[in-house]
């Protein structure tokens, strides 16, 4: 099930607030974060974040396509090796 | 045969029924288009006057996004996916299920044909590999 507009979209305020203020100051920084399931907003287009995957951190540059997704969306969290194909053997 | 929509050609069935061969039309679409033009949905699709085709055409056109249009669109959102390397994307540069399904068994449609694998628990009978 979707979320309720009502609440609006869930941006992590710590986050957000430290994004906002880096902006601000014109300072240029990546942002190491645990929020996954924080939403990209408008004000997060052009910084970097440095998103966990479980493991490791996954650098993201943030464009105005990503928008509207949420920051795990982009730091996969699986390792997928492809199979050995059928005729390498 | 009316022409709707472009090269759709929908032949002698109820016009409800012959709307959905339109991509972007189903039934449900189908019905509203004919209530808002006032025409009986259980009439057959040849049998209608001129100015009924074009009026649902006009319908059509103006509230809809059909055939080659929807079809862009819809190719325009999966390439906007793919780029941003979010997870729907990776899934459709992938070819596997994008909303969660499970993998490890079914999921057919989105990964083709089986391709079985030497040596692969449960499998009794090898078949080429």
């Amino acid at each position: 099930m979707s979320r309720s507009v009502k609440k609006g979209p869930y941006v992590d305020e710590v986050l957000y607030r430290r994004v906002v203020a880096a902006r601000d100051s014109g300072e240029h920084r990546t942002f190491r974060t645990w929020c996954r399931a924080c939403t990209i907003v408008p004000e997060f287009v052009g910084t970097t974040f440095e998103i966990h995957n479980g493991r490791s951190f996954a650098k993201v540059f943030v464009t105005e396509d990503m928008v509207g997704h949420k920051l795990g969306e982009f730091a996969p969290t699986r390792t997928f090796k492809s199979h050995t194909s059928a005729r390498g053997r | 045969m009316p022409r709707i929509a472009g090269v759709d050609v929908p032949n002698e069935k109820r016009i409800d029924i012959a709307l959905t061969r339109v991509y972007g039309i189903g039934l449900f679409r189908s019905r509203q288009i004919l209530t808002t033009t006032r025409i009986d949905a259980s009439v057959r699709a040849g049998k209608l006057a001129e100015d009924e085709v074009s009026r649902i055409a006009n319908v059509i056109e103006e509230k809809y996004v059909v055939e080659g249009q929807l079809r862009r669109q819809i190719q325009q959102n999966i390439a906007r996916l793919r780029d941003i390397r979010c997870y729907r994307g990776l899934r459709h540069i992938r070819g596997l299920p994008v909303r969660g399904q499970r993998t490890r068994t079914n999921a057919r449609t989105r990964k083709g044909p089986k391709k079985t694998v030497a040596g692969k628990k449960g499998i009794k009978e090898m078949h080429r590999g």
